[in-house]
């Protein structure tokens, strides 16, 4: 034991005179955390604080095209910016100046009305409620077309979004101006037609102690970078292991009557310590910093136990993966660019960025057996879900799995090489 | 009559991927209290043989026992009772040297008082007290030479493995270290030594034997093995007679 506790204060004091190794462990998670919540808090809000500029070509001057500036106006989502000229918005937008421009063909408005009109009277004259020869025109209106134009550097997410927006607003423009051709027919006033929505959607949250759980970005972005940066530690202990094999301190051990395991149980210990540190480090952020930064604020009443159950069992496997990548290195140049790459890897797979049921099937299959997903999951369980201690044990217990496996390939590999 | 403190039989070790063996077939008996000389050129099979003896590699085929255990039984009790002291600082340099010899002394068993004062003695002994909470990464070659040497002794080993102990250091260093390992000898405790310098090794080993490609050529005090070999006056002499001249570069 006094063997565990002499390794344990040795790693400590290694720890304590590697300034910029403590700035990496504990400064860097926390600069990390508030940066990508302040990026991503904005993706959560209903109303944004920042408006996007984007172009907009009308062509048409006529109703239709007026109801969709006001509505992206009113959106608040962006910025509308009128140009009188197709290529010329085309051209900034291809440069990157705008993110995207919305062209308006000539005519969209009447061509519309036009159209509707002659759907309306045909079904009108099929019931036979007026004449066949009253039937407006019969004249071909050919389809309209509204371009967008985006920047080829926008993602594909913000594409994806803004064309449903724009293709719901258009859908709404076509059924509103149907109803109103038919009232026109039918001579019934305004208030003939709801024209309101019939089928709404409301979205059901968890509720704890009848309080609605709403996620927001703070919820997502801790734990999910809380766990970037625990895993992190994959860096520094793999250094750490490795420096001690090139200074000779590792064979000096070797020779002593201690066994690896000791050796590697004081590393564990320590760096669980700091990994828990971090953890509550990025807590307090959430907790009492963010509200500062116009940020939600963590909400952790009646949960941090549990959350704390999940952050030590994931810095056991990242512990694990760590000491793994230390006793395989031979430098510093092998254990630090694979250890940083791997861990992003981890994170990407894991689910960090992109949600896994959003990944093709092999990757959701493969995020299926990545500990960063196991404890993003848990963490997700445990914040967003209203999760119990039996609700998180799958997940800790792969987790605590993944790094006993860890452990015994670094036993087996260290006992093999001593067999050179 | 007492048996040996290290019996080799028949030690063998054949690296994975390699052509030759760095230990071939070697036979070694050292009497308890000796201070025995490893000579060699480079790549003769010292390190192999000593690496094999502490535990750090295992041997291909053989048998060897230190202090009647054998290391196929009894590893673990055979590194209580060894030293070891490599040819590189083995220290952590960020550490001082108090920090780092309580370190390694507790990973011997020492613990509490006996091993604060087991520090501080050695420390003293070799003219480093006054620095000993120093961080390693500001001491001299020499100074460091002494703190990697008392790493290896704080719990008095039964048998000390020293290789190279004063490559690198100046006279004054060599003379405190040499003038340690023979205080510490008179007390008891059994030194294997593997050294480039053969004047050195003739005078502060009582014991040689000349290895070369993996087996012994040679064996006995050094009075014997020179008056043994003709025209020659000293160690080098023997040496450069039984083992030649030609360079021995090797990857």
């Amino acid at each position: 034991m006094y063997k565990l506790w002499s390794s344990i204060k040795k790693e400590v004091l290694l720890l304590k005179r590697d300034l910029g190794g403590l700035v990496i462990l504990f400064v860097m998670p926390l600069v990390l955390i508030i940066t990508i919540t302040l990026i991503q808090d904005s993706t959560f809000k209903t109303v944004s604080d920042s408006k996007i500029p984007i172009l907009l070509v009308d062509n048409d001057q006529g109703e239709v095209s007026k109801v969709i500036e006001k509505n992206l106006t009113e959106s608040n989502s962006f910025e509308v910016i009128s140009k009188p000229n197709e290529n010329e918005a085309k051209d900034l937008v291809f440069k990157g100046k705008y993110q995207l421009a919305i062209v308006i063909p000539k005519k969209l408005s009447t061509d519309l009305q036009l159209k509707v009109n002659q759907n309306v009277n045909k079904i009108v004259a099929d019931f036979g409620m007026e004449d066949a020869t009253n039937v407006t025109s019969s004249e071909k209106i050919e389809s309209k077309e509204v371009k967008i134009y985006f920047d080829p550097a926008a993602q594909s997410t913000f594409r994806n979004a803004v064309k449903s927006s724009i293709d719901k607003m258009i859908s709404q423009i076509e059924t509103k101006s149907i109803y109103t051709a038919f009232q026109e027919q039918l001579g019934e006033d305004e208030t003939a037609f709801q024209q309101e929505s019939f089928i709404t959607f409301k979205e059901i949250t968890p509720t704890k102690d009848n309080k609605e759980v709403i996620p927001n970005s703070t919820q997502h972005n801790v734990p999910a970078w809380t766990l970037f940066a625990i895993f992190f530690i994959v860096i520094p202990l793999s250094i750490n292991i490795v420096k001690e094999k090139n200074q000779g301190t590792m064979i000096r051990l070797r020779t002593n009557p201690v066994s690896y395991f000791t050796v590697i149980a004081g590393k564990t210990i320590t760096f669980l310590v700091i990994c828990m540190v971090q953890f509550y480090l990025m807590v307090a952020v959430g907790v009492y910093l963010f509200p500062h930064l116009n940020l939600p604020a963590l909400q952790v009443e009646g949960i941090l136990g549990l959350m704390s159950i999940v952050a030590l069992f994931a810095g056991f496997a990242a512990i694990g993966f760590g000491i793994l990548l230390g006793t395989i290195a031979k430098t510093q140049e092998q254990s630090a660019p694979f250890g940083a790459t791997s861990v992003v890897i981890l994170a990407a797979v894991g689910g960090v960025w992109v949600p896994v049921f959003a990944m093709p099937k092999i990757m959701q299959v493969i995020a299926g057996i990545s500990p960063m997903n196991w404890g993003l999951n848990a963490f997700y369980d445990v914040i967003l879900r209203n999760a119990t201690f039996l609700d998180i044990v799958p997940e800790i217990s792969y987790l605590f799995l993944f790094f006993i496996a860890m452990i015994l390939i670094s036993l087996f590999y260290d006992e093999k090489k001593r067999a050179l | 009559m007492e048996s040996p403190i290290i019996q080799i039989k028949s030690l063998s070790k054949q690296y994975r991927d390699a052509d030759i063996f760095s230990v071939d077939n070697l036979f070694l008996d050292v009497k308890k209290g000796d201070i025995f000389g490893l000579l060699g050129p480079n790549g003769a099979g010292k390190t192999t043989l000593i690496s094999m003896l502490c535990g750090l590699i295992k041997p291909t085929s053989g048998e060897f026992k230190i202090n009647g255990l054998s290391y196929k039984n009894d590893s673990k009790n055979i590194k209580k009772i060894i030293g070891v002291v490599p040819q590189e600082y083995a220290l952590y340099p960020t550490l001082t040297a108090r920090e780092n010899l309580e370190y390694f002394g507790a990973m011997y068993g020492l613990k509490g008082k006996d091993l604060k004062e087991k520090v501080i003695e050695s420390l003293d002994y070799l003219g480093l007290l006054k620095f000993a909470d120093k961080k390693i990464d500001t001491y001299s070659g020499g100074m460091k030479r002494r703190i990697n040497l008392i790493a290896g002794i704080l719990h008095k080993p039964t048998v000390l493995f020293l290789d190279e102990p004063t490559v690198g250091v100046d006279v004054q260093s060599k003379n405190v270290i040499i003038d340690y390992l023979k205080k510490l000898n008179s007390e008891g405790t059994t030194i294997i030594y593997t050294s480039h310098h053969l004047i050195e090794a003739q005078d502060f080993c009582n014991q040689i034997a000349i290895i070369d490609a993996g087996k012994i050529f040679a064996e006995g005090t050094p009075q014997n093995l020179i008056s043994q070999t003709e025209n020659a006056h000293n160690l080098e002499h023997v040496f450069i007679s039984l083992i030649g001249k030609e360079l021995r570069d090797n990857v």
